[in-house]
């Protein structure tokens, strides 16, 4: 779970790792009131979305009085940001971050997140403050440092220190730094982050450090006991049909092609997926309906895949272990009459009685629906029929 | 032979009276794993499924020997139960639950390696000895026994490969289902070492998924140390940047762990790579014919 730049911004002061001061808004009117309140005569405007490269996209606004922040927030509050990790399509901006202009004298990057080689987090520091943290890797991955925490001594000052000498700090400001990492591996593990990004952490002209900028993703798993992060999920940020389908179990994602895919567990869905493009599709989703596929989710399945007006066809590709194959089957032909489904539903059924769901299937001897041998058959006739063929 | 677990391996099940526990417990003792006992605080003393039910792990051990330990607790107290079982003295624990927060299987894995405790998941099918012993919620009657070893991070893409072995005319002599979560116990630079010192193995499958980093390292573990035929399949070569597919794991991050360059360097390693799922049984007859 992902949340907005402000909430994680609210964090990192609660632990004490220095940012600009600032407020969120909804509406111009607040936007107004929150630069008043703040004073100065500087601020920043900044479209909250859960994507990076705002400002390239005009998401982010300096105004030099509170009448340009009136400007820019009418002018952003609204628009349909398109940036670099929101697709084509772009995101709606709904609420913007007032805070205040920041002396800023030089920029850096500091993130962290799980080494998964090393099993512990790792946290980095780059000088190239402002630029995607990848690119960076990809091409000067020379200029990051990086440093693994093992948790069960937590962060010590050489941690800090590493990070600190590694950007070229001068002596008089390594303490500072330090206490500031220190500040935010205590927010990391404290919340069960996974993955914190400060791109880019400023040095003030007064040798401040702040965090310009905040990113914070958590552990779905962890959720469960930060209640007070769970509060700051925000559900117009996520895909309606991906939210839908995990309130009934289902893990769903949408994907551009036309062909529906319906399995259980997760391996053999995205083995699904990759199978429709080897035979020539383009798969239409990733969707996973448990262990259990039993008709409820089955129809639910069906329900959301239909969403997607470019499905012309549907794969059930159910291996059947535990959960036999002919419950499966009656489960099928139970959801086909809780929910219309009017694309052909190509379904393969093997694993623990795979004849007998077979037989049941041919028995019902519903139009739409064609029966597979094995998976490449499968895929072959599914693929075909979303052609028209 | 088969590696890690066989008709002889002494099992306790953790989390051993609940609904899933019981269930599967039931399941692995019909498919004739020596299931010895299991652990439920507070129940103590009394019988489940014929066996004895202790309230701790350590109780357990004392009195039955298990060596084994198969979890099914609920995802938050999934830590509890893997240092519990790693302070008993339990030799290997299998991860069944699915859920459980990275943090808590960071703290966890450090402690069971510290203590010398091998573990298999979590969020993962098991592991089964063919025709001997079955640790997990696999359907045993997938698994024939043959001479093929099985390492997957995928639960039903795991039945799918075996199925596909068998039909092949081949088994299976190990299956273990690692598990899809961002931290891991045993992968495959652990097992593969262990299927080319078993006699019976003579061909080793590896099922990966995009996400991570641990099928590169399987590569160049296998370019230098793996002598018998691998085939290998990674699932997710469709899958979209930046988006968890299913598996906790399961993600391509910052344009690394994607299916192709999974592939490539399995590839460059000598194994026999497939791009379709559909073959995995087919490129084990390859592979054994030659």
């Amino acid at each position: 779970m992902n949340i907005h730049e402000y909430q994680a911004k609210q964090i990192f002061q609660k632990y004490g790792v220095p940012t600009p001061r600032g407020r969120v808004a909804f509406s111009v009117n607040e936007a107004v009131e929150a630069a008043k309140e703040l004073g100065g005569n500087i601020w920043v405007v900044k479209a909250q979305i859960h994507a990076g490269g705002r400002g390239l996209g005009g998401g982010v606004k300096l105004a030099k009085s509170i009448e340009e922040v009136e400007e820019h927030t009418k002018n952003i509050l609204g628009m349909t940001l398109v940036t670099h990790q929101t697709g084509p399509e772009g995101k709606l901006v709904q609420k913007v971050y007032i805070e205040e202009g920041a002396d800023i004298k030089s920029e850096f990057y500091l993130g962290m997140l799980l080494d998964r080689a090393a099993e512990m987090p790792v946290m980095m520091a780059s000088t190239e403050g402002g630029m995607e943290i990848e690119k960076v890797a990809a091409e000067t991955p020379e200029k990051i440092v990086k440093v693994n925490i093992d948790p069960t001594i937590g962060f010590q000052g050489y941690h800090g220190r590493k990070l600190a000498f590694g950007l070229g700090l001068p002596k008089e400001e390594i303490g500072t730094f330090i206490k500031f990492a220190k500040a935010l591996y205590d927010v990391y593990m404290d919340n069960d982050a996974e993955m914190i990004e400060i791109n880019p952490l400023i040095k003030t002209g007064d040798g401040k450090f702040l965090a310009l900028d905040a990113k914070m993703g958590f552990d779905d798993n962890a959720l469960g006991r930060h209640p007070d992060i769970e509060d700051m999920r925000d559900l117009s940020e996520e895909e309606p049909t991906e939210v839908e389908a995990k309130r009934y179990g289902l893990s769903y994602v949408k994907l551009d092609g036309n062909v529906g895919c319906m399995v259980n567990g997760a391996g053999l869905s995205m083995a699904t997926m990759d199978i429709i493009k080897h035979e020539g599709g383009e798969p239409a989703n990733f969707l996973d309906v448990g262990g259990g596929a039993n008709p409820e989710t089955v129809a639910k399945g069906f329900e959301i895949i239909l969403e997607d007006p470019n499905v012309k066809a549907i794969f059930v590709n159910i291996f059947g272990g535990i959960v036999r194959c002919d419950r499966v089957a009656n489960g099928i032909l139970e959801a086909t009459k809780m929910t219309e489904v009017n694309v052909p539903v190509v379904v393969r059924l093997d694993g623990t009685n795979a004849l007998e769901a077979a037989e049941i299937l041919r028995n019902a001897n519903i139009e739409n629906i064609i029966t597979a041998e094995s998976l490449a058959d499968g895929a072959k006739k599914v693929v075909a029929a979303a052609k028209g063929e | 032979m088969s590696i890690l677990v066989n008709k002889d391996s002494k099992v306790i099940v953790q989390g051993f009276t609940g609904k899933e526990g019981t269930f599967h417990a039931s399941q692995c003792i019909d498919y004739g794993t020596q299931i010895v006992g299991g652990v439920t605080p507070g129940k103590g003393g009394q019988e489940h499924l014929g066996k004895p039910v202790f309230n701790t792990v350590e109780e357990a051990v004392n009195s039955t020997g298990a060596t084994v330990s198969m979890i099914f607790v609920p995802p938050a107290f999934v830590a509890d139960a893997v240092m519990e079982a790693a302070d008993a003295g339990i030799e290997l624990a299998v991860i069944i639950t699915e859920g459980a927060p990275v943090k808590d299987m960071m703290y966890a894995k450090m402690y069971a390696t510290k203590k010398g405790m091998k573990t298999i998941g979590p969020n993962c099918p098991g592991i089964i000895t063919a025709e001997e012993c079955k640790i997990g919620i696999m359907p045993g009657n997938i698994f024939k026994k043959g001479n093929v070893g099985l390492i997957s991070k995928s639960g039903t893409l795991t039945y799918e490969a075996s199925h596909q072995v068998v039909q092949e005319g081949f088994g299976i002599t190990t299956a273990v289902g690692i598990g899809g979560d961002p931290i891991i116990g045993l992968s495959y630079k652990q097992l593969l070492p262990m299927f080319e010192a078993d006699p019976e193995t003579e061909a080793i499958v590896m099922i990966g998924e995009i996400g991570g980093d641990l099928e590169i390292q399987a590569a160049e573990f296998i370019k230098e140390n793996i002598s018998k035929p691998v085939v290998a399949f990674i699932a997710g070569q469709t899958a979209p940047k930046g988006k968890r597919m299913g598996h906790a794991g399961a993600i391509i991050s910052g344009g690394s762990g994607t299916a192709a360059e999974k592939m490539e360097a399995l590839e460059k390693a000598g194994v026999k790579v497939v791009v379709s799922p559909a073959d995995i049984g087919k490129a084990v007859k390859e592979v054994l014919s030659k």
